[in-house]
Order: C-alpha cells, then structure tokens, then sequence
C-alpha cells in the first residue's frame, strides 16, 4: 500500500504541491488529471527521488517504509518504476545491456540470482513479442533515434522486464498516434495484477478509454480536488477542468 | 545527489588505489643523476656490444645539450623533473638471468599475481605470451619456443641487441630518430629494457603478444624501448598494461615504442594504462612522457593504435602513424580519462606521405573531477599524398563543472586531392541520464560507468576480448567518486 499525507513540496522555492494526500491498494489502477502547472508531474518526480524538488512538509509510506528517506535507484529496487514522459537518451549503450543491467540491480536487491545472458534474452524477447517490438529494439542504443512511440514502448517493455510493485506513468499518452496508443495500452493492461498498483498522470481522458482506472483523481492547485470512478474522467472530458479544478469551499 | 559543487568538492580520492604496494626485493641502483658514466655502467649492466654503446652516448650528448628538456608547447601545468635527482638504473638482484618460471623470485610472482596478470598457466589458458618487465630487466618471458617455430622474435630488447643485432641495428631509431624530442633522446641514452618483436615475412602471429610494465623501485625513473617489426605480409598485434604502486613522489616515465610495418604487413598495437594518477589533490603520479610511433613503410602496410589511458598524473602522448607507402593505413582510437587533479595532453600525428593513404582518427576525452583532458592531433597531407584521405572525429565528455575538455586540431593539406574530415563534440553527463538509470536500478557509480561505456563504444570495441573487459572495469575505477 502507497500513503502520501499532506504532501507538501517546492520547486525552486515556489509551493507546487500543498497537501496532497492519496492511498492507492495494490491491484489499483489510479488516474490523475489536471490542467497543466496542477503540479502532476511534480508529483511523478517525487515519488521517484529526483533531485530540486523540497518537500516540506508531510510523508510519503511505501509498502511501510518511508519512500522518502530512500536513494532513487533504492525505489527502483523496491520495485517502483516510473515511466518517463520524456524517455532520456543514452548514446552507444545496447538496451539490452542497460536493462539487464538494471533487472540485475533489482534482482541482487530481492536476493534473486542474477540472470545470464541467455535466460534474460529469452525472457525479454518474450516480452517484446507481447509489446509487437522488433527484437532489432534489443541491441539499438537506448532510445537513441527512437520515435516518439518507440520510447513509450520501450518504456512498457522496461516496466515488463522489472515486474514493479508500484508503477507511475506520467503522461504515457503523449505523443502517441492511435495505433501506437493502443498497443502501449494493452502492454499496460497486461502489466495490471492483484500485487501490482499503477498511477497513470494524464491530462486527456483518452489513455483512460483503453486502460480503465479503478478511481480517477483531480488534481488542482497542488491538492487533489476531486475523486471518483472511471465516470468522472468523462465528465471532464465534457466540461474542462474549469468549475471541477476551484478547490471545493 | 546532483553533481553539485559541494559533492565534486568532496569527492573521495582514489584512496584504494587497488595497486598500491611495494615489493620488498634489493634492487640494484645505479647512482642517482645522469651523466656518461651512469651511460656506460646501463651499457655495461647489459653486456652491450660497443655499437650501442656508441648510439647511447651519441643520445645522452645531444641531450646535454638541449637547452629545452622539456617541451612547453601542450597545455599541461606541472614541476619538470629534476634529472640529476632520479635513479636511472634499478634491477632486481638476479645472478642470471631466469631460465623457467620456478627460478623467478617468489616475491616477483606474488606481486604479478596480486596485479592478476595471467603469467604461466594462466597466460597459457590466455593463450598470451607474457614479457613481463620488473623496473628495468624482464624477468619471464613465456611462449618464446613456441614462436620461435614460426621465426617469430619475441624477447627483452637488451637481448635482441646481443643476438639479433643486424635488425636492431637496422631499425632501431629510424622511426623515432635520437633527436625527436627531448623525452625521446633521453630514453635513447638510458632505455633499461623493453620488448622486441620481429616478425618474418608472411607469418601472422598467432597470439596476442603482451607486456606488463610496472614501475617498482623507489624514485625510478623507466625507460622502456619498444621495437616491432612486422615483415612483408607479416601480420602481429601487441597489447601492453600498465599499473604502479602508489608513491609520494612523481615519477618520471618516458618511453619510446617504434613499430615498422613492411609491405602489406599489419600491426596492432593495443595499450591499456592504468599509472597511479596522484592522489585527489594531485600529490605523486606518475609522469608519462611517452613517444609512440609507428611507420607503413610498404605500400598496403596497416598500423593501428588503440590506447585506453585512465591513470597517470600528467599524460603526453601522441600515438603516430607515418603513411609511406601506397595505399597504406593508420587507425589511432583512444580513450583518455582524467580525474581529480589529472592532465592529459594526448593525440595523434598521421604524416600522408603516399597515394591513397588512409587514416582514421577516433578520440574520446573524459573529465571529471578538476582534470584537464587535451586531445592534440595532426593531420598532415603530403604533397605526393593524392586521394589520401582522413576522418577525424574528436568528442569529449565532461562530469561536473570544474574540469576541462580540449580539443586541437591540426590540418596541413598539400595536395589538391587529399581529403580531410574533422568532427568534434563536447557534452556532458546529464542529470537527466543520471537519473534515468538510477530509476531503473542502477547505482549513481554504475550509472556513470554505463554512460562513460556507452560514450567510449566505439574505441572499446577495437580492443581484443580480454583487454576490452579490463578496460570497462578500469573506467568505472577510475571515475569513482566523480558523482556525488
């Protein structure tokens, strides 16, 4: 189980996030919308570890241990896993290399045996076959030269080979054509299991179509505004997030 | 933790520097200085015929009289040695010389064995012939009968001056005259010991040929000589390795390696250095003042240099290639790391001299820490170089905000239809790669090693297996520390 309390945190000295609070079970799917500058993708940053983001105030427990005392690549091995928006480069690096190095990193964290080279190829051609990746995907630089729904992809095919506990995707959507939106929708939905909680941050309810959440959230003004089930990401999708985004008196 | 100032300011020293220990054997010394008696008693110390003598002394008389002993011109900040307050002679105490790996030295073996080098049956499983030089005299050398069926020459170069003086006396010095460069004649007047490699016409050797150096005794100063001769058709490729103790005081090293490839010969010529760099505030490390070239003297000859250079406190090192013959080849690809207090000044010199000659350049520079990586290379087209063509492609790699990336690109073109491509980059480590990896599991350190390793790709991928291996170790060794 993820609790955050009154969640408070600045960004380069401005508040951005002013009390959130959000408990997601394992097995849930969670959906958090918002105008941008809502502070969604702060949020993902948080969770994370990443660096420039101060949190002031309140508390973040993850499966019972304080998420924020640790390192980001400790997170990682606690198995939470963030799909990235903008999916970074690393020149001359093989995917394969980079992801067997990181499924490792977990494994020798859960007092696993490491996989060889063979047994990680079988299991990660398997995974691609799912996500309809080349397998030529497996020896290209990570992301270097990717399209924009190569990287989102590879992303999936990264959460697959991790098997996370807690999985973050921040806005997963974007940049995405249908076809390409679909099929990272269905990699999503194959991921979703009673020991597993996933986080979508979207701004467009359309994700929504193709994964279905569990609740949706609001997100305004650094609080979340408004909870609900799949119903209210289509009452957004109606009417803006204009009257819904005022935090209620 | 960003790589803020603070934490680059804190970073930890290379303090387990893995090779740090001293062997405990009586070295012979010569005097401490130079002068022509310390010559003559090297010479004598080898049972040198007078010839080399003579070609010695001839070395230490132009050396008297440069007036400059140490070049200025690279971008390299540090004390000049003081030649008179260093061992130029130091041997471990052998009554002769050893005839099998059981009459070595234990303790010799013991300090081989902690640097992991794959001497005896190890080297055997390796399939690498070992010429391993302690200080000044090689004390083991394995595979040599082996070779010797082939015709191939694989041994100390002071025994190639007693037994095969005709091909010494031949080559030694026409690629790198006595009067090169200051380091250059020095090592001519006081070179200890080296490897010497002839291969005969048509003869592709058939293993890796391999020499660990290592500098032991206190204050001494190594000169090693190098010679590789590759005959027509003849095809050899070389790797040396390169770690030290640790010490306080910088010690000087200035080698000469000169490679000659006849018609349609090839050379290989891979090294891998690892020298104590000093500690984090640049305090000891070795000096490396090193002369490295090699000549395509036939036409469709190939020489190609591939260097992974991470230790040292002050690198000068510029690996060439002389493309005399038609349609001949040189290939430099290099990684240089520095970090902390380290300066590098290193890169290539590919002299076209025939038609159709080729080169291809490939640099990698990575700083991190307060070091200063300089890469310095020369592209020159002869006048009777026609379609000779060169690619060069320069990128340097950058980790905190307090080092320093150079890069200094030297073109001369003297003919109309020679061709020259120069590319360079700098680029620095990302907080964003930085974070990604960690996201996904990987250490801060082993992130950098991964990104370092990605940046490097290219030039890793020309070392032979065993070596490539070690290298990738060695750059994330060396960048320790180098992210908060």
């Amino acid at each position: 189980m993820i609790v955050i309390s009154n969640l408070h945190v600045l960004v380069d000295g401005k508040a951005i996030l002013r009390g959130l609070d959000l408990t997601i079970n394992p097995g849930e799917v969670h959906a958090i919308m918002g105008p941008n500058g809502a502070g969604k993708s702060t949020l993902s940053h948080v969770l994370a570890g990443r660096d420039g983001y101060e949190v002031t105030e309140g508390s973040i427990s993850y499966f019972g241990k304080d998420l924020l005392a640790m390192e980001p690549e400790e997170r990682a091995r606690e198995g939470l896993f963030l799909a990235f928006q903008y999916p970074v480069e690393i020149p001359g690096v093989a995917n394969a290399t980079f992801l067997k190095a990181a499924v490792n990193a977990v494994r020798r964290h859960r007092g696993m045996a490491e996989l060889d080279a063979m047994d990680f190829l079988k299991s990660a051609k398997a995974k691609m076959k799912a996500l309809k990746m080349d397998q030529k995907f497996l020896q290209r630089a990570v992301n270097v030269g990717f399209s924009g729904g190569e990287k989102k992809r590879n992303e999936i095919f990264q959460m697959a080979m991790l098997e996370p506990r807690f999985a973050v995707l921040d806005e997963t959507d974007s940049g995405l054509d249908i076809d390409a939106l679909r099929i990272v929708s269905d990699g999503v939905n194959s991921l979703r299991g009673p020991d597993r909680s996933i986080l979508m941050i979207t701004h467009y309810q359309r994700l929504l179509d193709y994964v279905k959440p569990d609740i949706v959230h609001v997100l305004a003004q650094g609080r979340i505004v408004r909870s609900g089930g799949p119903e209210l990401a289509l009452e957004l999708e109606e009417h803006g997030y204009g009257d819904i985004a005022q935090p209620a008196a | 933790m960003a790589a803020s100032l603070e934490t680059i300011e804190t970073v930890e020293a290379l303090n387990d520097y893995k090779y740090g220990f001293v062997t405990d054997i009586d070295s012979e010394f010569a005097p401490k200085g130079l002068d022509e008696d310390i010559v003559r008693f090297i010479s004598a110390k080898k049972d040198e015929p007078q010839w080399m003598l003579d070609w010695r002394l001839k070395a230490f008389r132009h050396w008297q009289n440069l007036e400059v002993k140490d070049p200025a011109w690279a971008k390299l900040d540090y004390q000049a040695p003081d030649y008179q307050d260093i061992y130029y002679y130091a041997a471990p105490k052998t009554k002769e010389g050893p005839k099998s790996l059981d009459e070595v030295d234990p303790e010799l073996l013991k300090t081989y064995e902690k640097l992991g080098i794959p001497l005896a049956e190890r080297a055997a499983l390796a399939g690498i012939a070992v010429d391993a030089v302690f200080d000044s005299v090689s004390v083991a050398t394995t595979f040599k009968g082996k070779l010797a069926e082939l015709g191939i020459i694989f041994c100390p170069i002071s025994e190639a001056v007693r037994e095969h003086p005709e091909l010494v006396k031949k080559y030694l010095g026409s690629v790198v005259p006595v009067s090169d460069n200051a380091y250059a004649t020095l090592n001519s007047a006081v070179f200890s010991d080296g490897s010497f490699v002839y291969v005969p016409p048509g003869v592709r050797c058939p293993m890796e040929l391999s020499t660990y150096f290592r500098i032991n005794a206190k204050s001494t100063g190594q000169f090693e000589r190098t010679l590789i001769i590759a005959d027509k058709g003849a095809y050899v490729s070389y790797l040396e390795g390169c770690t030290a103790p640790m010490r306080d005081e910088n010690q000087l090293h200035a080698a000469v390696v000169e490679l000659i490839a006849l018609d349609d010969a090839e050379i290989r010529y891979a090294t891998v250095q690892n020298w104590y760099p000093g500690d984090k505030e640049g305090r000891g490390g070795i000096y490396n003042f090193v002369t490295k070239r090699g000549a395509c003297r036939g036409p469709r000859s190939k020489i190609s240099w591939t260097q992974v250079e991470t230790g040292s406190a002050i690198t000068w090192k510029y690996p060439s290639v002389i493309l005399q013959g038609d349609d001949s080849v040189g290939e430099f690809y290099s990684v240089a790391v520095t970090n902390n207090r380290q300066q590098a000044d290193t890169g290539t010199k590919m002299i076209h001299l025939g038609r159709n000659t080729r080169s291809t350049i490939v640099s990698k520079g990575i700083s991190a820490g307060r070091a200063q990586n300089t890469y310095r290379g020369l592209v020159r087209m002869g006048p009777n170089a026609a379609n000779a063509r060169n690619h060069s492609q320069c990128d340097s790699l950058l980790i905190g905000d307090r080092c320093g990336g150079h890069t200094v690109p030297y073109i001369e073109v003297r003919n109309r239809s020679a061709k020259v491509e120069h590319e360079a980059t700098t680029s620095k480590i990302s907080e964003d790669q930085l974070f990604y990896c960690r996201q996904r599991g990987l250490s801060a350190e082993d992130a950098v090693s991964t990104i370092v390793n990605g940046f490097c790709k290219e030039v890793l991928q020309k070392l032979p297996m065993e070596f490539a291996v070690e290298a990738q170790k060695l750059l994330g060794v060396s960048l320790e520390g180098s992210v908060g």
